[in-house]
């Protein structure tokens, strides 16, 4: 037996602390960290539903899966474009405006 | 509150407060630590929920793959080791931020929270049925993300491939010839690095005027 409070709760701490690195963060690979912990948030409620709602296809299980492996590819491009803005400018600031 | 309540509490807490040092530290590399603390403990969130097979393939893509990802691209950007202010906006700016992201947090839980309802039984899903619903039910979706993968993997190739080809310094040379209104254009159109054409091109006059 579980509570389905805590799911709940943790998953809408992380969405919050992703929003705020974010919009706080001037280093673009900083912000992708930032990206990350919301879809974690996503992914703890997918689980924290199919484990109690007794899902038809293991749907909870299946789409977190699924959210994992978009937000690798998400990394790996975003990484890359990150690589090539810092060879093109010089920095990864994403206050100050390109030249 | 039950067993699995305590422990998933306990998850959650470690969750919670590394994911709190991740965004708010002022040291590069420590954040991406952090991060790994972070989503080990949402991998223990999972083991809880009884989603053993998520719990590994978090650690496993999560934390083996894509914070070594991050690490790489600190390194290669030349993060600065040490505590640096300039990793961060403003105060103003993270006060603002602050105040939304509370807003965020507030929103996702007076929505959800009034759905908790009283204690329920933790199903779990065996790891063998997820994988004859992976690959029966969701076999087209799940080839499909083969193929986004696939074309991941080539556009992170070719963004690479792109900078290279422009040179190290292109923008910064570019910037320099934009005085320039001959030099820029025949520079791109040759397609050669921008700092060699730049040299050559205040010389033609002069050798013509020899």
């Amino acid at each position: 037996m579980i509570h389905l409070a805590g799911p709940y709760l943790l998953a809408a701490i992380l969405a919050g602390l992703g929003t705020f690195g974010i919009l706080a963060r001037r280093n673009a690979v900083l912000v992708l960290i930032g990206v990350e912990l919301v879809l974690n948030a996503a992914n703890v409620l997918l689980v924290a539903v199919g484990a109690t709602a007794g899902d038809r296809w293991a749907a909870g299980n299946v789409l977190t899966l699924f959210v994992i492996t978009i937000a690798a590819a998400e990394v790996c491009v975003a990484l890359a474009v990150v690589l090539a803005v810092f060879r093109g400018r010089g920095d990864i600031d994403l206050s100050e405006p390109g030249p | 509150m039950t067993a699995l309540d305590v422990a998933f509490a306990a998850a959650g807490v470690v969750a919670s407060a590394s994911g709190l040092l991740a965004v708010t530290t002022r040291h590069v590399v420590h954040a991406a630590l952090w991060l790994v603390v972070c989503l080990g403990s949402v991998a223990g969130c999972y083991l809880v929920l009884g989603a053993e097979f998520v719990a590994l393939v978090q650690l496993l893509v999560y934390v083996g793959a894509v914070v070594v990802l991050v690490l790489f691209a600190l390194m290669l950007t030349r993060a600065p080791i040490g505590p640096n202010p300039d990793i961060s906006t403003s105060p103003l700016h993270r006060v603002l931020a602050a105040f939304l992201a509370a807003g965020v947090t507030t929103l996702v839980a007076a929505a959800l929270l009034p759905l908790a309802g009283p204690a329920r039984r933790r199903a779990g899903t065996a790891t063998g049925d997820l994988a004859s619903a992976l690959f029966g039910t969701w076999v087209w979706p799940f080839e499909i993300l083969s193929v986004l993968l696939l074309l991941a993997l080539v556009a992170a190739l070719a963004v690479s491939r792109m900078a290279d080809r422009q040179g190290p310094d292109a923008a910064q040379t570019l910037a320099e010839s934009a005085g320039d209104p001959v030099g820029k254009p025949l520079a791109e159109m040759a397609g050669r690095p921008t700092a060699q054409s730049a040299g050559e091109l205040p010389a033609q006059p002069a050798g013509e005027r020899a």
